[in-house]
This record gives structure tokens, C-alpha cells and sequence, in this order.
């Protein structure tokens, strides 16, 4: 015979069980809820809507080995380093068409990176008496490191050519459009790379001015 | 009298001092003697030694690197072959030629300026071919001039030679229009032309196509290869020519 104060308690006990097993599973469910959420909200944000500005592109021509401006209306965002990828992106667009002057697939995903930095040199720590409150940071030259993607070098026409005008346009049009920009050195997925398809230097800075159509470039 | 009594009455006579000039007559006699005798035996000295001209014809990729693709060959084979061909035409036209390979092997970019740079050339012409672009593309290097000095940074040999090498690619430019053939002329940043100590261009040959139609002499075109080089030779013999110049 069980004595009665042992029933209660195995009740009690028996109860107390079941209510923890319900405030358990409703725990674990709480949570799920915040890792599901959590996951939702981490890389989307709604991108704004960015006014569109024109934008010089210098395009190459094989035909003639030169470098046309062309100015496009693009929604470019405040950001220097973005606006420079941006703008290399429609560049890389339109060498990608198929009616292309100059092409060479690969599209705007081929530049994976533009980043801005200081550029060495004596001019950067420069600054002229009417404008002392900015830092040379904020008003020296630049240099723009362009991170280029391996599927676009690998796909990129081999040719002395082609390969140069690419590398000029893209010096040119990061000058026309960001006129601190005074250098420019290449990566490849974000390293070193000795040439772009086998012939165009990639380990040395180029000078944005190379990129200006010398005298006698058209015979 | 003989002719002996009268060199003797000629001499005055023997005394000390006398004797000591005796001497040194006999001694710079014999001087002059021995002098005319090692003239005679020399070789005659040349007017004036023809300057050594060597161009240096670098066939592009080579081995592992078959560099570009072309319609029927690798760029590696192209630029082999318009070597050979080069050369044939220039030493034809006595202008001694040092070759950066002669079989398809690979050859790093630092050898073939390291051959360019020994052999103390007057021209060096890196070979290249391509299926983009029209015609004959002429490529001087991008470094800025910059006066010789003795011991020149190797990645920017060629900074010395830059103001040359365009006044080459004017030559080549001339020759090759008078040919008949397209030029395009352009500056590049390429290894090899930049460590050059030599007027040095890059000559990458693209299919002719004509203006404003989809026609095209092809890179395989025996004809358009042969006015090409021999484009290149006249060139090469004008650059000679104005290279001796004084």
C-alpha cells in the first residue's frame, strides 16, 4: 500500500515535470524564431536610391589604339571607392557588348575592388594656404588600387595591343572621374600579378597621365 | 784623302767630353734604327674601323607559354618564325643578328633583356602577334627619358634609351607604310622593353585589315608576312645607316 503523501508527491513531482518540458520546449522554440531572424536581417539592407550624375568613360578602339571619352549618366553613390568601381563596372559593360569596339568579356563583375589610398609621393603631404582646415588625407593625390578578378584576366584577349589599351582606359577613366586619382597599381583577386594576359606590365604604378593619348599616337 | 780622313777632321779631337758625345750620338742613331725597323714590321694601321651594328630580335612566349591564339598557331610559333625569317633578311644585308631563342623553348623575361643587354646592340625588336587590331603595331616603352647613367636600375634600363627607341619606331613607322601596311604607334609597359639598354621597340604583327570592311589578310598570309619583314630589314639598314652617321 503507498502511502498517501508519496501519490501527492509523485503528482506533484509528475507535474512539475511536465510544466518544465512545456516551458522548455518553448524556449527552444524561441529561440529558433531569433536565429531565423537574425539571419534574415543580416546582409539585406534596401540599397538607396542614388541620384543619377554623368560619368566620363574613356573607351578603347582596337581599330585605332585610342581612348574615346564618353560620358554616361549613371546612379553613383557618395562613396569614392564605390563610385570608382561603379563607374570601371560600365566601362567593363560596355567592352562585354557584343558590338564592342574593344571587347573583352567578364562584364562589371570583373572589378572586384577599387580601393583609395594616399599615394607616396612628395606632393601628398602638400597643403596650399587657402584651404589649411583640410588634411593631405583629405586633399593630396590618391592612388587606386584595382582589384581585378582572375576569370577576367584569364578570359582578357592576349595581345600587346588590347591588353594595354584595357589598362590605359581603366587609368584614364579613374582620372576623369576622381581627378586626385594620380596613380594606379593592379591586383588579381587581390594579389600580385606579373602581366595581364601575358604581355601588359601589372607590378608596376601607372601614372594616370600615361593614359592620356600621346602626340603621334595616330599616324 | 779618304773619306775617313775627313770624318776624322771633322770630329775634333778625342777628349772627355768629346767621347761622351761620340756616345750619344751612336745611342740615338741606334734608337732611330731600331724604331725604323719596328715600323716597318707593324701592320698598317685601318683608316677608320667600320662601328659594329647588331640588332637583337626577340621571338616572343616561347615553350609553356604559347602566349596568344591565332587562327591556325600559337603566338609562341608566329613570332619564331618571322624571327628565322628576320634574320635570313639582315644578315643578308650584313647586319650581324643575336636571337633571344632559335626553338621553342620558354626564356624568362629578365634573360631575353639580360641576351639584349650583352650583346651591346644598336636595335632591339621584340616580336609579338595578334588577332585584335589592324595592321602593324608599333609599342615603345611608357618610361619617361631619363639621361644615362652608369649603373641603371634594371626594371627601367630602358628609360635611357626611350628618346631612340622613338626615333626607331619613326623608321619602322616610314618603311612599313611605304609597304603598304597599317601602323598603329602606342607606348606599353612591358618587362622585357623596359629592361632593355637598347633603342627597343615591340612589333606586334595583327591581321591587315582593310578600313571600314570585315575583309582581312590573314596573319597566315604568306605575302603580308614577307612585306612585313621585309618592311623591317629596310627599316633596320636605314636605322644602320643613320646610326653611323656622324
Amino acid at each position: 500500500m503507498i502511502a498517501r503523501y508519496q501519490t501527492i508527491l509523485f503528482g506533484v513531482l509528475l507535474a512539475a515535470s511536465v510544466a518544465m518540458g512545456i516551458v522548455l520546449w518553448q524556449l527552444r522554440e524561441r529561440a529558433h524564431q531569433r536565429l531565423l531572424q537574425g539571419q534574415d536581417s543580416a546582409p539585406t539592407q534596401a540599397p538607396e536610391v542614388a541620384p543619377a550624375e554623368p560619368a566620363t568613360l574613356l573607351v578603347a578602339n582596337d581599330a585605332d589604339n585610342s581612348l574615346l571619352s564618353q560620358v554616361q549618366t549613371l546612379p553613383l553613390p557618395k562613396d569614392p571607392g564605390a563610385r570608382a568601381r561603379l563607374i570601371l563596372g560600365k566601362l567593363m559593360d560596355l567592352y562585354a557588348a557584343p558590338d564592342a569596339a574593344h571587347p573583352v568579356p567578364g562584364g562589371s563583375s570583373s572589378i572586384a575592388q577599387v580601393f583609395l589610398l594616399p599615394a607616396p609621393g612628395l606632393s601628398a603631404g602638400i597643403t596650399t594656404p587657402s584651404s589649411p582646415a583640410k588634411t593631405p588625407e583629405a586633399s593630396g593625390p590618391q592612388l587606386a588600387v584595382v582589384n581585378l578578378t582572375g576569370a577576367f584576366a584569364a578570359s582578357h584577349p592576349s595581345g600587346l595591343e588590347a591588353e594595354t589599351l584595357t589598362v590605359l582606359s581603366i587609368c584614364g577613366t579613374l582620372h576623369a572621374n576622381l581627378p586626385r586619382v594620380t596613380q594606379v597599381r593592379f591586383l588579381v583577386d587581390g594579389q600580385p600579378r606579373p602581366t595581364l594576359a601575358g604581355h601588359a606590365d601589372l607590378t608596376r604604378t601607372y601614372l594616370a597621365t600615361d593614359a592620356v593619348p600621346t602626340e603621334g599616337a595616330h599616324p | 784623302m779618304g773619306p775617313l780622313e775627313s770624318d776624322r777632321r771633322f770630329y775634333p779631337p778625342p777628349s772627355q767630353g768629346g767621347l761622351i758625345r761620340r756616345l750619344c750620338l751612336a745611342l740615338a742613331s741606334f734608337i732611330v734604327a731600331l724604331g725604323s725597323i719596328v715600323a716597318a714590321q707593324a701592320p698598317p694601321v685601318p683608316a677608320a674601323p667600320q662601328p659594329r651594328f647588331v640588332v637583337v630580335l626577340d621571338a616572343a612566349h616561347g615553350g609553356d607559354d604559347p602566349g596568344g591564339k591565332l587562327d591556325t598557331q600559337a603566338e609562341k610559333a608566329y613570332t619564331l618564325s618571322l624571327s628565322v625569317k628576320l634574320r635570313s633578311l639582315l644578315n643578308a644585308r650584313g647586319i650581324q643578328v643575336v636571337t633571344t631563342r632559335e626553338s621553342d623553348t620558354n626564356v624568362d623575361t629578365n634573360r631575353r633583356a639580360e641576351i639584349a643587354n650583352h650583346a651591346n646592340a644598336q636595335a632591339c625588336l621584340s616580336l609579338h602577334a595578334s588577332q585584335t587590331g589592324s595592321g602593324v603595331h608599333l609599342f615603345a616603352s611608357s618610361l619617361a627619358p631619363a639621361p644615362p647613367t652608369r649603373l641603371p636600375a634594371w626594371k627601367t634600363g630602358q628609360s635611357a634609351y626611350v628618346t631612340r627607341s622613338l626615333a626607331m619606331a619613326g623608321i619602322l613607322n616610314s618603311a612599313l607604310q611605304h609597304a603598304g601596311i597599317a601602323v598603329t604607334l602606342g607606348r606599353t609597359a612591358m618587362p622585357t622593353v623596359d629592361s632593355m639598354t637598347c633603342p627597343a621597340i615591340a612589333i606586334e604583327i595583327a591581321p591587315d585589315r582593310a578600313a571600314g570592311s570585315t575583309t582581312k589578310t590573314g596573319l597566315d598570309d604568306p605575302g603580308y608576312q614577307a612585306s612585313v619583314a621585309e618592311a623591317i630589314a629596310a627599316a633596320m639598314l636605314e636605322w644602320k645607316t643613320e646610326a653611323h652617321q656622324p
